[in-house]
């Protein structure tokens, strides 16, 4: 009964005239960045955080999180097509979804793709929804010690999911905890590491260091090497599958959205291990495998599910706990802070309307991107043709602009630059951007409750083997970093991320 | 695994141990402090010293069993020209105004691109300014002067 009147108060919320007019926008957003490749939601959500500051804030983060989810879809929209994923999530519903295209039945990929999602986004909701209360419940025993404990737990678990190498993940994550540590300390006010200069008192400003990373070294990387896009842009016909084809993904965008709604939860990319997952779940137990990479549907539906479903629940950790799983909820952490709520276990209590109103509101929004995907299919692959020579300094324009009034700082758009190379030579190394986000948001997290813990232990560093939940914690931290690095499984782990190629 | 020496892995770690090793040096200018009461130094000591092994290890890995293997084209033209319509957007947005200081910020960035033709780059720059004039100033009431004091406003 709880649970049904908190989803009155959150969908009372959630349908204001301006709430669902926010969360239209930002899933039309979510679904065009996610259609064109060259930028992600990581950048479009940092270089539009600072247009939201003005609203209120659960209008903000469902305006934000319609970005998110919205991406996923759009990512999808492209592999199918044009054999392009925009969104990693989608790299494997190119492999059949592209193959059924080429043999004119892009129609049908796409609307399995679309009701696999929505099945996915409303069943994760659900989850979202009945999972929540309980952890934030638990969260609000969590002691400094403890919570020292998670966030390290957080970051490590990030880079057993982050493809590439383990030990330049981790060297990513560190960096982006000593970034964090710049500007003035916590509990002693000294400035620290800001060269005399005033505007760095406040810290590094993490819209330039996104915008930056994500954003500016995504461009250059582009411009490598420019080349004509693909055009070959398959005509859709015939959206509804026939009765052979829903029969057969019935299945697969079950078992998808469990998937999804699990691997969601782990923090660093959840999303996209969910769709590989499934992928090759459904290949293992299909009677036609052979048919997969030829144009099997479930290929399609599967993977789409779960990756829909993934993006709804690693919402979960950022409203429980605060801690963000994906870049995205990194940047969403600055939005709820900036408008002065300590993202946590304390919303759901503190700001039920906001909890139940973001919540309500992805189930608008699934509704919205089935109505925005299907009909308006032709404006999309429409949109494919926008030359990346006016999409690049449009990106460039907008995250200056949008940088800049934040705190009306020049330092913070010379922050872009720099940042901007750094990230783009360390990407070049083949070091990924997205633990240092994570890093950069949880550092002062980290060593805030690092110290407050040592007070309250009178300077005892057993602290943190000696209370159960942070020593529980301490351990799956050590496993999961053992994880990471043993060669077997991560040989194992380029074996699931190879399919892609 | 072959043996092989890997240029970025080494240059990835040599960040690394810079980037570690100066924050090391900043974080012995500050209190350390004890356990109990830790300084503003400690924590990105800590850190610091992580960043700097780690960059080290990469390096080492780099020289024996290197990852990547080659670094690939670099766009120079496009970091150079990127860089300088940041740096320009920064040092004269509050002198010139926003007008102008998109006008030229998206002007310069076209030039970014080795196949932009003049036309096109000019229709670009004036399409964006009149769109992020309408969207930043007048849709969303961003307090920047559209014109500047460096230009008598």
């Amino acid at each position: 009964m709880e649970l049904l009147n908190n989803l009155v108060l959150g969908f009372s919320t959630a349908l204001l005239v301006e709430n669902v007019l926010y969360c239209f926008v930002g899933v039309l957003l979510g679904t065009a960045v996610g259609v064109l490749p060259g930028i992600g939601p990581t950048a479009t959500v940092a270089m539009l955080l600072p247009i939201t500051f003005s609203f209120e804030p659960v209008t903000a983060l469902i305006m934000l999180a319609g970005i998110y989810y919205g991406a996923q879809y759009g990512g999808s929209t492209t592999a199918i097509l044009i054999n392009l994923p925009g969104e990693s999530s989608a790299a494997v519903t190119a492999l059949d979804g592209h193959e059924m295209a080429r043999q004119g039945r892009a129609g049908a990929a796409l609307a399995v793709a679309a009701i696999g999602s929505f099945i996915a986004g409303t069943v994760a909701t659900v989850a979202l929804a009945v999972a929540a209360p309980p952890l934030a419940r638990v969260a609000l025993q969590f002691g400094p010690a403890d919570y020292f404990s998670l966030v390290l737990l957080g970051l490590i678990v990030s880079i057993t999911l982050a493809r590439g190498s383990a030990l330049k993940a981790l060297a990513m994550i560190a960096l982006g905890v000593l970034l964090g540590t710049v500007g003035q300390d916590i509990y002693t006010g000294t400035p620290r590491f800001v060269f005399e200069q005033r505007e760095l008192y406040g810290g590094i400003n993490f819209v330039s260091l996104a915008v930056g990373m994500f954003g500016v070294a995504e461009i250059l990387r582009n411009l490598e090497n420019e080349q004509n896009r693909a055009t070959v842009i398959s005509k859709v016909t015939n959206l509804w599958p026939t009765r052979e084809d829903r029969r057969r993904t019935v299945g697969p965008i079950l078992r998808g959205t469990g998937l999804g709604s699990a691997l969601g939860v782990l923090p660093g990319g959840g999303h996209v291990l969910a769709s590989f997952t499934s992928y090759a779940v459904e290949k293992r137990i299909s009677k036609r495998q052979q048919e997969f990479g030829h144009g099997a549907i479930e290929g399609v539906a599967g993977p789409e599910s779960a990756n829909n479903a993934a993006a709804q629940t690693s919402f979960i950790p950022l409203l429980t706990l605060g801690l963000p799983a994906h870049p995205v909820m990194a940047l969403m952490v600055g939005a709820f802070i900036v408008h002065g709520i300590t993202p946590g276990p304390n919303v759901i209590t503190d700001e039920p309307a906001l909890f139940w109103g973001l919540i309500a509101s992805m189930w608008i929004g699934n509704v919205l991107l089935v109505l925005l995907n299907l009909p308006l299919i032709g404006l999309w692959v429409r949109m494919l043709r926008i030359p990346y020579q006016v999409l690049f300094p449009m990106i460039i324009l907008f995250a200056a602009i949008g940088t800049y009034s934040v705190g009306f700082n020049a330092y913070d758009v010379y922050a872009i630059a720099f940042f901007g190379i750094l990230g783009y030579v360390l990407i070049k190394c083949g070091c990924e951007p997205a633990p240092l986000l994570l890093g950069f948001v949880l550092g002062p997290l980290l060593e805030e409750n690092l110290r407050r813990a040592l007070i309250i232990s009178r300077g005892d560093p057993s602290v943190f083997l000696t209370r159960p939940i942070s020593a529980v914690l301490l351990t799956l931290t050590v496993a999961a970093l053992v994880v990471a690095v043993l060669p077997t499984i991560r040989k194992r782990r380029e074996v699931v991320f190879a399919e892609e190629d | 695994m072959e043996r092989r020496r890997s240029f970025p892995d080494v240059l990835a770690g040599g960040i690394f141990v810079l980037i570690g090793g100066a924050f090391v040096v900043g974080a012995l200018g500050y209190e350390l402090g004890t356990p109990l009461r830790m300084g503003p130094g400690a924590f990105p000591l800590l850190v610091g010293v992580a960043v700097a092994a780690l960059g080290l290890a990469i390096v080492i890995k780099g020289l024996i069993a290197g990852e990547v293997a080659s670094f690939g084209p670099i766009p120079w033209r496009a970091v150079v020209v990127i860089v300088l319509a940041i740096l320009f957007f920064g040092f004269t947005i509050r002198g010139l105004g926003f007008v102008p200081t998109s006008a030229i910020t998206a002007l310069l960035t076209t030039l970014a691109s080795s196949r932009v033709r003049l036309l096109t780059a000019v229709a670009v720059a004036a399409g964006l300014t009149v769109a992020s004039t309408l969207i930043f100033v007048v849709g969303l009431q961003l307090r920047i002067p559209l014109w500047g004091p460096w230009l008598g406003f």
